[in-house]
């Protein structure tokens, strides 16, 4: 019985944590927030996708290392706790989940491996999926799709675009094609980026296993899930460790301010409410990878919703400690704020995810 | 990872089924008021309908099955066995999957008997553990004092040794079941000129000593049975210490820890969880049932998503013990803080959803739960205070474990 990471999921952490910390400073972050060099977000892209984590959900048989979802999780937590500004849960977790379970062999065969190779990247959009907005909504007929997608994950830069509608059905377009208008939207995190897809007749091919069942969009969600919640949970650890080290520092009326009760009880309540969402998402990761669909689901929800909560309440005390330099750009703090709460909203905010929850477990007639 | 126990254990897993099996929903007899209380905490209250047993007999079949005192040497009335996590693990779970009682635990078993074995002599483990196993001998702790309640290591019970004796004179505070116990552990100031932590002593005594006056101090719950313990020159033998004199700080701090971590069993919780949503789905106002209420059911998923999450933890913290190496961080340290504000917290939600109703208590004929609901509110509440106050635990996770500095010394004015 061993519960955690194994040494090769804490290794590929370590080495991601490092490699952000070596490339993706304060300063480096704040620039490519601010869209203002290319080449440095190109190059912190490059050296990420060089640890191989394109490849990581991807089977052996289409070149990938066909590893699990806690794999991903230990890569999440990484690129949480360093604001990783690189697509990773809608283009390397999310659209290869999708394309292995919801794929006929012809289409798995025609984009994984290219994936892994790194010649393609896709963006995914779920939001309707999860909850459908009134003036949002992609219609699929005669192979065309019109409409409008919001929130699609990781488009940026992608060649093809993964979009789901209300019903489960998952679809690929070319995110190149004529009648295909991408906009990007501004969000409160800039660490990563969200579009609206407006759809004008675009060519789209159905993945095979959707066409009569929603059962593989959930499951995508359940994925995404998860990593969003591997992701706070990353985040909110980095946060807890910049006010620690603050309040070591920081000195007033002669003493750091770390030495007040108010200031370490503070520390102590994030840490300990911290503490158990490790476990519960490597437990749900473990369950996604390993066992029947219910208790996975369940896991898959709370996790998303309990870290949620978890890393509001860090992000808020965390923040406080730091005082007045807690609200400034200078120190930059405002990136994992903003990624904890963009975590929380997508994908099904906390309520939703737990009124699903609810659902799941037969709570509601 | 990886959560199975692995196939040696399967023959060890259906031995503990088979039995626990047989005593589904066993009710255990005792006509000792104590074990009402210590039945309603480890989650043994609810109605139960199974083979009925008496406690000590209980306690017997329990150790000669190896599913209790498992790892307390045969000579000292334990099983004897090795000890193995693992099967703890298997015992504990079955234990609550078949609704089957705990054995009983308290100060004795769960504080006394470890630092017996640590500290004590060979007579001093003779004499006692035996008869505490089987809940023959009931034991209190003495520790806290009117003056000496976060700041434990200030207290001022004095024991002075006079004629191959120790007198004691002094008070205690907070000392559960004095009423019920036919001993007391008690820390005892034996050396005034040491240092504050240096000057303290490990000392059994007997309840029906001449000198001792107890006086029941009524908590909030009306039930829970905490007393005063005054000490009027109390004497009991030299050889009734454990350790060294000055040494009472190491012994007791020893089993501390575990205490802290046992006060919020995650099993139980888990079991509360599943009684919660049971009432949920059984209660109803103006004929919806309560788990239909949107808001309602919103708690109770946000309590659940904690539950989920100290289970899980509880099983990275099990992983940590079977395989040496493995960092938990913080992990032990919390369990205390985190379980106690839990179970306290999904208390009380039964309590808001029910509305009047959730104001019933004691033997009032519509009072659901049997009024456990809000005793144990009540209870955890004293929990959060009591074994540390949390904030006590917060000053341990920050320092501890976070490495904040301590609270700087404030200058007494003369």
């Amino acid at each position: 019985m061993y519960f955690g990471l194994s040494e090769e999921q804490e290794s590929i952490q370590d080495f991601v944590k490092k490699f952000l910390a070596d490339n993706a400073s304060v300063d480096e972050i704040r620039k490519i927030a601010n869209g203002e060099d290319e080449e440095l977000e190109k190059n912190i892209f490059d050296g990420i996708l060089n640890l191989g984590v394109n490849t990581l959900l991807i089977p052996e048989k289409y070149n990938g290392l066909g590893a699990g979802l806690l794999h991903a999780v230990a890569v999440a937590q990484a690129l949480g706790s360093g604001v990783g500004p690189i697509p990773f849960v809608g283009s390397y977790v999310m659209a290869p989940i999708a394309i292995n379970l919801g794929g006929d062999e012809e289409q798995r065969k025609n984009y994984l491996p290219k994936i892994a190779s790194n010649e393609i990247r896709f963006g995914i959009g779920m939001s309707e999926f999860v909850g459908a907005r009134e003036d949002a909504g992609i219609e699929f007929s005669k192979n065309k799709l019109n409409g409008r997608a919001l929130f699609v994950l990781d488009a940026e830069k992608s060649e093809f675009i993964i979009l789901a509608n209300k019903s489960g059905n998952i679809f690929i377009i070319d995110a190149n094609d004529k009648g295909t208008k991408i906009n990007k939207l501004t969000t409160v995190d800039k660490t990563r980026t969200f579009h609206e897809i407006i759809l004008e007749n675009v060519d789209a091919e159905m993945l095979a296993l959707t066409a009569d069942n929603n059962e593989i969009a959930k499951k995508v969600i359940d994925a995404g899930r998860i990593i969003l919640a591997a992701d706070t949970v990353g985040a909110s650890e980095a946060m807890v460790e910049k006010a620690v080290t603050y309040s070591k520092e920081r000195k007033q009326f002669n003493r750091t301010i770390g030495s007040f009760q108010a200031v370490k009880h503070m520390c102590a309540e994030m840490a300990a409410d911290l503490e158990p969402c490790y476990s519960l998402v490597w437990q749900a990761a473990h369950s996604f990878d390993t066992e029947e669909i219910n208790s996975s689901r369940l896991l898959a929800c709370q996790s998303k919703s309990h870290t949620s909560e978890v890393g509001k309440m860090i992000s808020k005390k965390a923040t406080e400690v730091h005082g007045g330099m807690g609200f400034t750009d200078l120190l930059g703090l405002h990136y994992w704020f903003k990624r904890i709460g963009l975590n929380r909203q997508i994908l099904g905010a906390p309520e939703i995810v737990r009124e699903e929850a609810a659902e799941l477990q037969g709570f509601n007639q | 990872m990886n959560l199975e126990f692995g196939s040696e254990y399967d023959e060890f897993t259906q031995e503990v089924e088979n039995f626990c099996k047989e005593y589904s929903g066993a009710i255990i007899t005792s006509d000792d008021k104590k074990f009402e209380m210590h039945d309603a905490l480890s989650g043994n209250a609810s109605p139960n309908s199974g083979k009925s047993v008496g406690r000590s007999e209980w306690q017997k079949l329990l150790i000669d099955k190896g599913y209790f005192a498992r790892s307390i040497p045969k000579e000292y009335g334990g099983y004897g066995g090795e000890p193995d996590i693992i099967k703890s693990r298997i015992i504990a779970g079955a234990f609550a999957k078949y609704k089957v009682p705990n054995a009983m635990g308290g100060q004795g078993i769960d504080m006394l008997v470890p630092t017996l074995l640590e500290w004590g002599t060979e007579e001093q483990k003779q004499q006692y553990i035996e008869s505490t196993l089987h809940g023959e001998t009931i034991w209190c702790q003495g520790y806290s004092e009117p003056n000496a309640g976060s700041d434990l290591a200030s207290l001022q019970t004095k024991g002075e040794l006079i004629n191959g004796n120790w007198v004691i004179n002094g008070q205690k505070i907070w000392t559960s079941t004095a009423q019920y116990s036919q001993m007391m552990f008690c820390l005892v100031r034996t050396e005034p000129e040491a240092s504050k932590h240096a000057g303290i002593s490990f000392i059994l005594i007997p309840m029906d000593t001449p000198g001792i006056e107890i006086r029941p101090l009524v908590d909030m719950t009306l039930k829970a049975g905490f007393n005063e313990v005054f000490f009027d020159d109390v004497t009991v033998p030299e050889e009734n210490i454990v350790g060294k004199r000055g040494e009472g700080w190491s012994v007791a701090n020893s089993v501390l820890g575990h205490e802290r971590g046992s006060l919020a069993n995650p099993n139980v919780t888990l079991n509360r969880l599943n009684n919660l949503i049971n009432l949920m789905k059984e209660e109803t106002i103006d004929g919806r049932r309560l788990i239909d209420v949107a808001s309602y059911r919103d708690r109770l998923l946000q309590v659940q998503g904690k539950v989920l999450a100290a289970q899980a933890h509880s099983l990275r913290l099990l992983s940590a013990k079977i395989n040496p190496g493995q960092n938990v961080k913080l992990g032990g340290m919390i369990q205390k803080l985190v379980g106690t504000e839990l179970r306290h917290e999904l208390e009380g939600l039964a309590i808001d959803i029910m509305g009047e109703l959730g104001t019933l208590y004691e033997d009032d004929p519509n009072v659901r739960g049997g009024g456990s609901w809000q005793f144990t509110y009540m209870y955890f509440l004293g929990l959060i205070i009591g074994g540390g106050t949390n904030q006590i635990q917060k000053n341990i996770i920050s320092e501890r474990g976070l490495g904040m500095p301590r609270e700087p010394k404030v200058q007494v004015e003369v």
